[in-house]
């Protein structure tokens, strides 16, 4: 996964490469079980109550009721619709969780069918059969191992031959012995469902989903069976997919998981606004990881992906990411570092700015010894590290008053207040400027809450850096509490939050300004000093990340690397190839100048560019005629002969080119003229 | 007395049957005489069709087991290979025969193995001087298998030269069973819809012991009144009856009413019957939650069914290919010019279109359009500049598998695929909605 042998090959060891090879691996180790962890909590509850779900399907089938309901109702299969939305790649983590939860509470037989293996309902049943016996190998002993391989080849797919195997390992697991039971299986039941999971329901075809439903109904007696739908757009592709006469055998529950951006917003708000980890990524990097979330596939795993790539990158690019670690290590690898590195650490753009603000002494001291930089830079990054404890703090702070005003003028997710964040001074915005005015109308029980909030983010915090803060917030809300007259009076100009929606924020904002010349009310005074208090918190504490010195060691600002690996533009890419084969061959004799064709170039390249001027269907003959011409440029046309005769061998290689444009797929065989081929791309003409 | 009468069956045993299909009595006599006595040679095969739900398979299997004759019962669908199917009417045949539960594994792959062995089961015991039946349920599914199954089942009886009857049972025309090349003519029987009075018949047999035949009777009178328009599958009806008897009886049970008080019974129950009919009907929401929402006495209303959840998220550019592939499939082509250059200048409808034209695109349904065509419309309705990616192209293939998108003839992908969108207006409308597109200027019909 990691380019290893790249991370070590970079001649001696000065730039710590081994260290920062083991530093990044423990540093995604650590995330990755993070977000896993995150995933579980979040499934949680879906799962929670699929297993009751599943616990309630079948436990008449064990109690084998005499009653009349019974014997009257229709025995339909019972059936989980879950919606998982519309990020597939998601999907196969909630599974394989899935899985596991109900192979440890419910029942060991578990199916997951995949609409590519089950193109009929023949393999259906193999697949099926395949996995639900399978399962049942690790019960057996080992030694009938090979006899049950025997018998699975000569198994007839059909479903009396898997409830004959269901009712042999049901009463296999009733005899035997508690010792030999796996620890698992006491908590199933004696006779456990069988389930079946569609893992994407969608693109499954109507007739072997039917085919399979109306079997496995008329057997529902004999064998408990469960079905799973994945569903990934809505439950309506149930009835899309099944007639009336097919789903009637079916007893649908719904459950929907998370929305996908709930999910996102909670790695995001435990992976980055957090000081958990060290590593950090640059405005750029997180809004190139967003807008591929938003704009195009809304996969949590994706994303995560994304972010892995840019801690590779990070540590593998970056030499001072060796200090990328966490603050009881940064002693230590700072004392260590080689001559290179604190030369790299005076190149650093930020850390130039800081030595041109000191005074000149000192300016030569970091200068030119070593010893003093790595005092001045470890304390420079236990700066950084406090700066990021005390920036999340005061972003939340600050989130809790921009998520509830109308319009939401800094973003309604905390995701976006970061980006803007980090972007440039916040406080320099417009949208900063209206935001406080908004607030400064807010009434005086949301602003009370949202004191109340503040003050519970900025307790949570072990430093003692936010004491003062916090006392300060306590006083303000003392205060709030004696003001006399706690109802606010349409004189207040305050309104509620709800309110504030429905007005646009122009009126509102002329509305204050018509009401300024009064005068100011105690609580209008407050509400002044209050937001004045956050604003200065803000201006103190919520500085760009690029501002700060050495922010390069932690933040990862590689956007158009990522970009590149992440975004790729196959179309443009080959256009680039084919139109500019000096840009990816580096000849200097391929440079051309204007849009000319060089006959240097490539066969294909020429061909493609000739192509470029024809409109969608090519005279194959003129298209010689012109290659053979470009080919010829440099050679003197002395060659009487071949002026009205094209060369074979051009012929020869024009052939060869145009039969590779073919299989790149710009052009196919026409049917519609002789000696013609068709363009399939548009844009040149 | 008795309408079922035969001399080579016991008067007790046409009696239980009698009772055990009721509304069926004159398709089982006719039955029964072409059956004639067990060792008579029967038609070699009969084709039974109707409706679902008119009691072919279960008339079939009473008949056959109440009078003990020897038989075999395949449904179709579960044996959906011909070897399936043969092996199974194989392995039905020995424990028939032999009656021990032991079987030895058969291996029958066409029908001539399948002629032989069963000339060797039947002729191990006693079967020999007693018809032997084999019931092939939903026979339409042998269509698809090899083209000799059908005809081979029909002439069973003349290729065995075996006392054997195949009977074919399925929901549709014999019409649409005869293949090409001509086969047997079987014997066709139509066993026609139960009426209301039938199903009230039937329906009323089973009543729970609880309580006296007439209040069960009465019970499914008002049940029949709500579900007769929509439902005459007697299946539905009966498992339909049994969930809603317990909200029936509620009066009784409280003691605000008699058994005998129809009216305020009929009042307590239709409103209910009416709510069941338009969600557990449907399966909007499932009949267990409905089961439960009758014990907490709460409204359905709470629980949102299927179709209230139409709402779906799209990542943003995906809702814009949506969009884009929308006005492909709607437009006309010459359209495009007209709706995405700035200066198109004013066409007049009337004029400019052609006369197929005239019919609404949306009567029509999505037409067909290539992958570039999609592009230049994503590009031209897109605010800002959108690079043709990796993950353009990968979305649209996710829409196609989400089912949104579908691709038109498979055979072309690489060169110039096409496409089709299937979405409905209203899903379209709200997605335009989301992104704050007004799909409906683009729209061509709306013009």
């Amino acid at each position: 996964m990691f380019p290893a042998p790249d991370f070590r090959c970079t001649s001696n060891d000065s730039e710590d490469t081994e260290l920062r090879f083991v530093t990044c691996q423990s540093l995604w180790n650590q995330i990755k079980s993070e977000t896993e962890q995150i995933q579980e909590n979040l499934n949680k509850q879906l799962l929670e109550n699929l297993v009751s779900f599943l616990s309630r399907s079948h436990s008449d089938f064990q109690e084998k009721t005499t009653e009349w309901t019974f014997k009257m109702k229709f025995r339909e299969i019972p059936t989980a619709a879950l919606v998982l939305g519309v990020n597939v790649t998601d999907h196969d983590l909630t599974f394989r969780g899935l899985s596991d939860v109900l192979q440890d509470n419910i029942t060991p037989y578990v199916a997951m069918l995949e609409a590519k293996d089950c193109p009929g309902i023949k393999n259906l049943m193999q697949k099926l059969m395949g996995q639900l016996m399978n399962c049942d190998l690790d019960v057996d002993s080992l030694e009938d191992e090979d006899c049950v391989q025997v018998s699975q080849n000569r198994v007839r797919c059909s479903m009396p031959s898997l409830i004959s195997w269901y009712d042999s390992v049901t009463k296999k697991t009733d005899s035997e012995t508690p010792s030999k039971k796996r620890n698992s299986s006491s908590r199933h039941w004696q006779s456990p469902p069988v389930v079946v999971v569609f893992k994407d329901m969608e693109s499954f075809t109507t007739k072997v989903l039917q085919d399979f439903i109306v079997i496995s109904s008329q057997h529902i007696h004999e064998l408990p069976l469960v079905l799973i739908f994945g569903i990934a757009t809505s439950p309506m592709i149930i009835h899309r997919l099944l007639p009336h006469s097919v789903s009637s055998l079916l007893c649908i529950e719904l459950f929907q998981s998370i929305s996908c951006k709930e999910h996102l917003s909670t790695i995001i708000d435990k992976l980055l606004l957090t000081s958990q980890f060290p590593f950090k990524l640059g405005e750029k990097v997180l809004q190139v990881l967003i807008n591929i979330f938003l704009y195009h596939d809304f996969s949590v795993q994706n994303f995560i992906k994304g972010f892995q790539l840019c801690i590779v990158e990070h540590f593998y690019s970056q030499p001072l990411s060796v200090l990328c670690c966490h603050l009881v290590d940064i002693k230590k690898r700072v004392y260590s570092l080689s001559h290179d590195q604190c030369e790299n650490i005076r190149r650093l753009p930020s850390f130039r700015r800081y030595v041109e603000k000191q005074e000149s002494g000192k300016q030569i001291e970091l200068l030119t010894n070593d010893s003093f930089l790595k005092v001045e830079t470890k304390k420079l990054l236990e700066d950084l590290h406090v700066y990021h404890e005390n920036y999340v703090r005061i972003l939340r702070c600050l989130h809790v008053f921009t998520s509830s005003l109308p319009k939401y003028p800094l973003g309604k997710q905390i995701r976006e207040l970061h980006c803007a964040c980090l972007e440039n001074r916040v406080w320099e915005t417009e949208e900063y400027e209206s935001s406080l005015q908004l607030a400064r109308m807010l009434n005086k029980t949301d602003l009370v809450t949202m004191l109340q909030q503040c003050v519970e983010i900025l307790m949570s915090s072990s430093g003692k850096e936010f004491d003062r803060a916090v006392e300060k917030l306590k006083e303000f809300l003392t205060q709030f509490q004696n003001l006399e007259g706690g109802l606010c009076s349409p004189e207040n100009n305050c309104l509620p939050c709800s309110l504030m929606h429905h007005f646009f924020l122009k009126t509102l904002l002329e509305l204050k300004e018509s009401r300024r010349s009064k005068k100011l009310t105690k609580f209008e005074m407050l509400r002044f000093e209050v937001v004045d208090y956050i604003d200065s918190l803000v201006r103190r504490y919520l500085v760009p990340a690029d501002e700060r010195t050495l922010h390069e060691v932690v933040y990862f600002n590689g956007a158009a690397v990522l970009r590149g690996h992440l975004n790729a533009a196959p179309r443009t890419a080959l256009h680039t190839a084919l139109n500019n084969p000096h840009w990816y061959l580096k000849n200097q004799a391929l440079r051309c100048d204007g849009g000319g064709i060089s006959n240097k170039a490539p066969d294909i390249c020429i061909v493609y560019k000739l192509h470029l001027e024809c409109g969608r269907l090519i005279n194959l003959v003129d298209w010689l005629e012109a290659f053979s011409t470009v080919v010829m440029a440099a050679e003197e046309p002395n060659d009487a002969a071949s002026s009205d005769q094209v060369d074979d061998v051009i012929h020869a290689r024009f052939i060869r080119a145009v039969s590779e444009l073919e299989l790149l797929g710009f052009i196919k065989p026409s049917k519609q003229k002789t000696d013609h081929v068709a363009r399939l791309t548009w844009g040149g003409c | 007395m008795p309408n079922l009468e035969h001399p080579a069956y016991p008067a007790a045993d046409l009696l239980r049957l009698e009772v055990l299909v009721p509304c069926r009595e004159s398709q089982v006599s006719t039955l029964l005489s072409i059956f004639g006595e067990r060792q008579q040679f029967s038609f070699p095969s009969i084709f039974i069709y109707g409706h679902t739900s008119s009691g072919k398979t279960y008339v079939m299997k009473t008949l056959l087991t109440t009078l003990q004759l020897p038989h075999v019962f395949v449904n179709c669908v579960e044996y959906f290979t011909s070897r399936l199917l043969l092996e199974e009417i194989l392995i039905q045949l020995q424990s028939c025969s032999s009656g021990a539960k032991h079987t030895s594994p058969v291996h029958c792959d066409t029908l001539n193995d399948f002629v032989r062995l069963f000339k060797q089961a039947v002729a191990s015991q006693e079967l020999q001087d007693q018809t032997l039946y084999i019931v092939l349920d939903r026979a339409e599914q042998l269509r698809e298998m090899e083209a000799n199954i059908l005809p081979a089942f029909l002439r069973l009886q003349e290729l065995t030269d075996r006392n054997v009857t195949v009977i074919l049972l399925s929901e549709i025309v014999w019409e649409l069973f005869r293949p090409n090349i001509g086969c047997f003519e079987p014997f066709t029987m139509y066993f026609p819809d139960y009426s209301i009075g039938h199903l009230q018949k039937i329906l009323s047999q089973n009543h729970p012991p609880e309580y006296s035949a007439d209040f069960y009777a009465a019970y499914i009178n008002i049940l029949l009144g709500v579900f007769y328009m929509v439902c005459r599958d007697l299946k539905e009806l009966r498992h339909l009856a049994a969930l809603n008897f317990a909200k029936y009886c509620e009066p009784v049970v409280r003691g605000e009413a008699n058994e005998r008080d129809t009216r305020k019974l009929w009042k307590n129950i239709e409103p209910h019957l009416k709510k069941a009919m338009q969600t557990v009907y449907l399966r909007e929401i499932s009949s267990s939650q409905w089961e439960r929402l009758q014990q907490d006495g709460g409204e359905p209303g709470q629980l949102k069914g299927l179709s209230a959840h139409t709402h779906m998220e799209l990542p943003y550019y995906s809702k814009f290919l949506l969009i884009a592939a929308y006005l492909a499939s709607y437009n006309p082509v010459r359209t495009d010019k007209r709706f995405f250059l700035k200066h198109h200048g004013k066409i007049r409808k009337t004029n400019f279109m052609k006369k197929h034209e005239k019919t609404s695109n949306h009567l029509l349904g999505p037409k067909p359009f290539p992958l570039d065509r999609l592009l230049a419309i994503l590009y031209s309705i897109v605010d800002n500049r959108v690079a043709p990616t990796a993950n353009i192209f990968s979305q649209i293939t996710s829409l196609v598998t989400l089912q949104l998108l579908s691709m038109v003839g498979q055979n072309d992908q690489l060169d110039g695929p096409r496409y089709k969108c299937t979405v409905s207006l209203d899903f379209i409308r709200a997605i335009a909605r989301t992104v704050n597109f007004d799909i409906i200027k683009y729209l061509y019909d709306f013009l």
